[in-house]
C-alpha cells in the first residue's frame, strides 16, 4: 500500500507540471495583456514598458512559470489587473461553486445510484427499461438544453423555483441548477450502477449469502452494494472535478456568480491572472479528485495494490 | 475434387498443423474418446456430405469471428436498426441539405424576427428573421463533421500511442502514459475556453483539432490497455516463435484482436463530442458565423427563450435526436461487441 500511495504520488509531479504549464501558456498566448488592460485606447509606450516590467512580462515564459508556482505555493495567486488578489476573488467565488457543486454530487450519488439499483435488480422489467431509456435521452440533452427548458417550465411557467439565483446563492435557490448540472452525470451513475449489479448479482458470494439466509436487504447492502460500488465510486470521483468545469455552463443559465461567472469574465476582458489563476485552482481539484480517487480504490479492491 | 482433403474414417483431419488436432492430444488419453467424438461432430468441412468446394474456402467459414458474430447480433437489434435509419438520414441531410430545403439559411429578413411557424416555415423565424427549418437543416452538417472527424482523429491518434506504450511498455511506455495524464488532467470545457479563446479564426477544422487534442488520452488509455491483454496471448508467443516481426506482430495479430474496446469506445464518444461541440459554440468558443451550427442557434436564442421558445426547440430537438442516434448506436455495438454481456 505504501508503495503504491508514494509511486502515484511521484507520477503526479510531471502531470502537474505539465498541466499548469500547458494552461499558462496558452493563457499567455491569449494576447497582449497590457493592450487589454487599457480597453481601445492605445498605451503610452513608457507606460506600458513600465507595467511589462512591474508583471514581470519581459522574462522568458518559463521564468515566469516558475515565478507563478513559487507563488502559489505560498497562497499567492498573482493580482487581477484591476487591482484585486485572485485569492480574494477566488473566496468570493469558490463557496458558491462549491454550494453549487454539493447539491449536484447530492443529487448524482442518491438519485444516481439508487436508480441504478433498482434498474439492476429488476433486469428487463419494467422500472429497468424505463430507467434506460429515461438516462439515454438525458445523456443526449447537452446541459445547456436541459438548463433552459427546466428554467422555462419550473421557473417561469410554473414558477415552482426560481429562476436565476440570487445575491449569496442560498441553497433553496441552488436545487434546480445542481439538478441541471447533475443531469448527464446523474446518467452515467445509473447506467454504471446498474452494469454492476446486474454483474454482480450472478456472483457466487452473492448466491453463498441468500443461500445462508440472509435477509434481502442485507444481501444488497452488505454483500452486492459493497463491490459493486467502487467503480461508481473511480466514476462520482474523476466527476467531481468535472463537475466544477461543468459548473461554467450551469452558472451562466442561472446567473451563479461563482467560479464559471469570473472565468468567462476574465476571458472576455483578457485578465490573464484571473484566468490562470482559476483554471489552476480548478485543474488542481480535478488532479487531487483523480488522485483521491486512486487511493480510495486500492483501499476498496485491495487487488490493485499488487499491480 | 483433386484438392479436397481426404478424410480419416474417425474425422481426424491428417493434418496436424490444424487448430483442431493440435488443440487436442492425439496420443490416446482417458478422454480421447470423447475428445475425437467432439471433433467429429465440429469438423463439418471434412464430412462426405459437404458440398465439394476448395478446403481453402471452406476452412475460413468455419469459425465465425467475433466481428461476424457482433454482426449478427446486431442485424437482429431494433435499436441498431433504428440508430442506423436515423444516422443515414442525418448523413444525407449533412451532404445534400438543398434537398430538403430550398431557402437559404442565411437569407434573413429582419421584418419577421422570432415570428412563429407559418405556413412554409413550420419552424418559424429567429431575431435575425432567418428560416428556423432551413438553418436546422444546414446545420446537421457541422455537427457530424466535427462528431464524425473528431471521433477518427482520437480513435487513430489514442489506438496509435496506446498501442505503442502498451506494446512495447517500459520506457516509452511511462512517457506516453504520462503525456496522456497532463491532457486528461483538463477538465475539457476548461481547456476549450482557454484553448480556443486564442485562436481568432475558429473553423471546423479547429474544433475538430481541439478535440483530439485533449480527447485522445481517454482512447489511449482502452487501446494500451487492450493491447497488454492481447500481447500476452499464446498467438502472439507463437508467431514471435515462428519469427514474425514487431510491425508484423502488431499489425496482423495485435491489432484486430483489441480493437473492439477501442471501437465501442470510439462510438459512444462520437455522441458526446457533438454534444461538445454545440457546448463550446454556445460558450462563445467553439465555431463561429457564418458557420451554421445549432449550438450558435441555441445560444443565440438563449436570450429570447422565454418569448420565443421555437427558436431554441427546433435547433435544440434535431441536436438532441443527433445525439440520441449516435449513443445509442453506439450502445448497441458495445452490446454485440461485449461478450460479457451475452
Amino acid at each position: 500500500m505504501g508503495r503504491y500511495v508514494i509511486r502515484r504520488l511521484l507520477q503526479m509531479i510531471p502531470v502537474f507540471i505539465g498541466t499548469t504549464f500547458i494552461i499558462f501558456a496558452m493563457v499567455h498566448a491569449l494576447g497582449d495583456p497590457v493592450a487589454a488592460l487599457f480597453g481601445d485606447k492605445a498605451p503610452d509606450p513608457a507606460v506600458a514598458a513600465q507595467i511589462r516590467q512591474q508583471l514581470g512580462l519581459n522574462d522568458p515564459l518559463i521564468v515566469q512559470y516558475g515565478n507563478y508556482m513559487k507563488g502559489i505555493f505560498t497562497g499567492d495567486l498573482g493580482t487581477t489587473f484591476s487591482g484585486q488578489p485572485v485569492t480574494e476573488l477566488l473566496k468570493t467565488a469558490y463557496p458558491t461553486t462549491l454550494k453549487l457543486t454539493i447539491v449536484a454530487f447530492t443529487f448524482e450519488v442518491i438519485l444516481g445510484i439508487g436508480l441504478g439499483v433498482i434498474s439492476g435488480m429488476r433486469r428487463g422489467r419494467f422500472a429497468d427499461t424505463g430507467v434506460m431509456v429515461m438516462t439515454l435521452i438525458v445523456i443526449s440533452i447537452p446541459t445547456f438544453v436541459i438548463g433552459y427548458v427546466l428554467q422555462y417550465l419550473f421557473g417561469v411557467k410554473w414558477g415552482i423555483a426560481d429562476a436565476t439565483v440570487p445575491e449569496g446563492a442560498p441553497f433553496s435557490s441552488l436545487i434546480l441548477p445542481g439538478f441541471v448540472l447533475a443531469s448527464v452525470s446523474l446518467a452515467y451513475v445509473a447506467r454504471l450502477t446498474r452494469t454492476t449489479i446486474a454483474e454482480n448479482t450472478k456472483a457466487d458470494y452473492v448466491r453463498t449469502a441468500v443461500a445462508k439466509g440472509l435477509p434481502k436487504r442485507r444481501v444488497v447492502t452488505h454483500h452486492l452494494l459493497r463491490n459493486s460500488l467502487i467503480p461508481v465510486i473511480t466514476f462520482l470521483g474523476t466527476d467531481l472535478g468535472a463537475l466544477m468545469g461543468g459548473a461554467l455552463v450551469t452558472e451562466r443559465i442561472f446567473n451563479i456568480h461563482g467560479v464559471g461567472y469570473y472565468l468567462y469574465q476574465g476571458i472576455l476582458r483578457q485578465n490573464t491572472p484571473t484566468v490562470v489563476g482559476f483554471v489552476t485552482v480548478l485543474v488542481i481539484v480535478f488532479l487531487l479528485a483523480n488522485l483521491i480517487v486512486d487511493l480510495l480504490y486500492a483501499v476498496l479492491d485491495p487487488r490493485i495494490r499488487y499491480a | 475434387m483433386p484438392d479436397q482433403q481426404p478424410n480419416k474414417p474417425n474425422g481426424v483431419p491428417d493434418d496436424a498443423n490444424t487448430e483442431l488436432s493440435s488443440a487436442f492430444p492425439q496420443t490416446p488419453t482417458l478422454g480421447a474418446m470423447e475428445v475425437e467424438g467432439m471433433l467429429e461432430k465440429e469438423d463439418l468441412t471434412h464430412s462426405p456430405d459437404q458440398p465439394t468446394e476448395s478446403v481453402a474456402v471452406a476452412d475460413r467459414e468455419v469459425p465465425r469471428s467475433l466481428w461476424q458474430d457482433a454482426w449478427r447480433e446486431l442485424r437482429r437489434n431494433p435499436i441498431f436498426i433504428i440508430s442506423g435509419i436515423l444516422i443515414i438520414f442525418l448523413i444525407i441531410v449533412a451532404f445534400f441539405p438543398s434537398l430538403f430545403d430550398s431557402t437559404s439559411p442565411l437569407e434573413c429578413d429582419l421584418s419577421k424576427s422570432q415570428q412563429g411557424p407559418t405556413s412554409g416555415h413550420p419552424f418559424g423565424f429567429d431575431t435575425q428573421g432567418c428560416d428556423v427549418y432551413a438553418r436546422t437543416v444546414y446545420g446537421a452538417r457541422a455537427s457530424i463533421t466535427v462528431g464524425v472527424f473528431a471521433t477518427l482523429g482520437t480513435a487513430l491518434l489514442g489506438t496509435v500511442l496506446g498501442g505503442l506504450a502498451g506494446f512495447f511498455g517500459g520506457w516509452l511506455d511511462a512517457i506516453i502514459s504520462r503525456i496522456a495524464d497532463i491532457f486528461f488532467g483538463i477538465p475539457i470545457l476548461l481547456g476549450g475556453l482557454v484553448f480556443l479563446s486564442v485562436i481568432p479564426s475558429r473553423s471546423i477544422w479547429i474544433v475538430v483539432a481541439f478535440i483530439v487534442v485533449l480527447g485522445w488520452p481517454q482512447l489511449a488509455r482502452i487501446a494500451r490497455g487492450a493491447v497488454i491483454t492481447a500481447r500476452q496471448q499464446d498467438y502472439v508467443t507463437a508467431a514471435r516463435a515462428l519469427g514474425a516481426g514487431n510491425s508484423r506482430l502488431m499489425l496482423r495479430h495485435i491489432l484486430p484482436n483489441s480493437l473492439a474496446p477501442i471501437i465501442v469506445v470510439a462510438t459512444i464518444a462520437l455522441g458526446t463530442y457533438i454534444s461538445l461541440e454545440a457546448t463550446l459554440s454556445y460558450l462563445g468558443v467553439g465555431l463561429k458565423p457564418p458557420t451554421v451550427s445549432w449550438g450558435i442557434d441555441i445560444s443565440a436564442a438563449a436570450d429570447t427563450f422565454r418569448l420565443a421558445p421555437h427558436m431554441l426547440l427546433f435547433p435544440a430537438g434535431a441536436l438532441c435526436v443527433t445525439i440520441l442516434a449516435f449513443i445509442m448506436l453506439g450502445d448497441a455495438v458495445r452490446d454485440a461487441l461485449d461478450p460479457k454481456l451475452r
